[in-house]
């Protein structure tokens, strides 16, 4: 399925949480925060995020700045 | 001399507060940082690089342990956007203390005052430790205060212009109302900026550009580090009257006929 992450629409599988993805990024030991559809989901609940279709989600992390 | 710059209930030994951006790369920002003697650093939040996403990090130069790290709302021009960014640079682990900006416009970068008032009262509200970046305007400041903020960090001069304070009696204005401390941030050029921010009681400078702009940047950090401990000094020591006409420095006894 397709999903819009940090702008940009890409494939996932149709099963992934949101902890799965946030391990194919390589990101599960940094400091970062997501949201989905706009609702920011804690860290702890990553594994229970099921991802739909079509779901927006914007991953951040901290960049040098004033 | 003990002397320690309180915010929040925490003690700091440094009241220079440095950004991490427009570095040439993070060996250079961490090497600026450590010369500044900061233990207050910002940071921005943004994307992480999908292309990209296993790329070195800023925080794997700059540790959370050794440093406060204080996540900013730079880029944001909403109330909205401000507090969107608030929670998740809380969500990703640094603590609730956060620098508030939120822009009026892309030229001047100075801040939207209504819409910072509204950003402030429901960060606030929601238990975040709130630093406004602000106009060097006293009413500003105190609605800032009244409604819990943290310090007020009142520009000095435009983000990167290196003005130094344009204001210097609004901000002293400002300092003699306040409560909580009064920060100067935004718009230093060199170390007798912060310097002189200091001597006029304020308890802390913010700084990036000053730095990072400089054509040694490592340098400039020492400097300013410097700066900030001789203005803070100099205003402990309290600076003496000025006077319009000469007083001799040497006895008038004594001279040889």
């Amino acid at each position: 399925m397709m999903i819009v992450l940090n702008g940009e629409e890409r494939s996932c599988q149709d099963d992934w949480t949101l902890a799965d993805l946030v391990e194919d990024l390589g990101l599960t030991k940094k400091r970062i925060a997501a949201e989905v559809n706009r609702d920011i989901i804690p860290r702890e609940a990553y594994a229970q995020q099921r991802l739909q279709a079509d779901d927006v989600i914007e991953i951040v992390n901290f960049v040098g700045g004033g | 001399m003990d002397d320690p710059f309180i915010l929040a209930g925490k003690e700091y030994q440094s009241r220079l507060i440095v950004g991490t951006g427009k570095y040439k790369d993070f060996a250079e920002t961490k090497l600026a940082i450590e010369a500044s003697g900061a233990d207050i650093v910002t940071v921005a939040v943004r994307r992480v690089n999908i292309t990209d996403p296993s790329k070195e990090n800023l925080l794997d130069y700059i540790d959370p342990k050794q440093y406060t790290i204080l996540p900013n709302t730079a880029g944001c021009y909403t109330a909205e956007d401000a507090i969107r960014t608030c929670r998740l640079a809380r969500e990703a682990g640094v603590g609730k203390m956060v620098k508030l900006e939120v822009i009026g416009d892309d030229k001047t970068l100075f801040p939207d005052i209504p819409a910072t008032l509204e950003a402030a009262k429901i960060l606030v509200d929601e238990g975040f430790i709130v630093l406004p970046y602000i106009h060097d305007d006293p009413i500003s400041c105190k609605k800032l205060e009244d409604m819990g903020c943290a310090a007020v960090m009142p520009l000095a001069a435009p983000i990167g212009s290196g003005l130094g304070i344009r204001n210097p009696y609004n901000i002293q204005i400002i300092r003699e109302h306040a409560h909580v401390p009064v920060i100067v941030d935004a718009g230093v050029g060199t170390a007798s900026d912060a310097a002189i921010a200091l001597e006029m009681g304020c308890d802390a400078v913010l700084m990036n550009t000053a730095i990072a702009g400089a054509k040694d940047p490592i340098l400039m950090a020492e400097a300013m580090q410097l700066g900030i401990q001789a203005g803070r000094k100099a205003f402990l020591a309290g600076r003496m009257p000025k006077k319009l006409y000469a007083t001799a420095s040497s006895p008038l006894q004594g001279l040889i006929d």
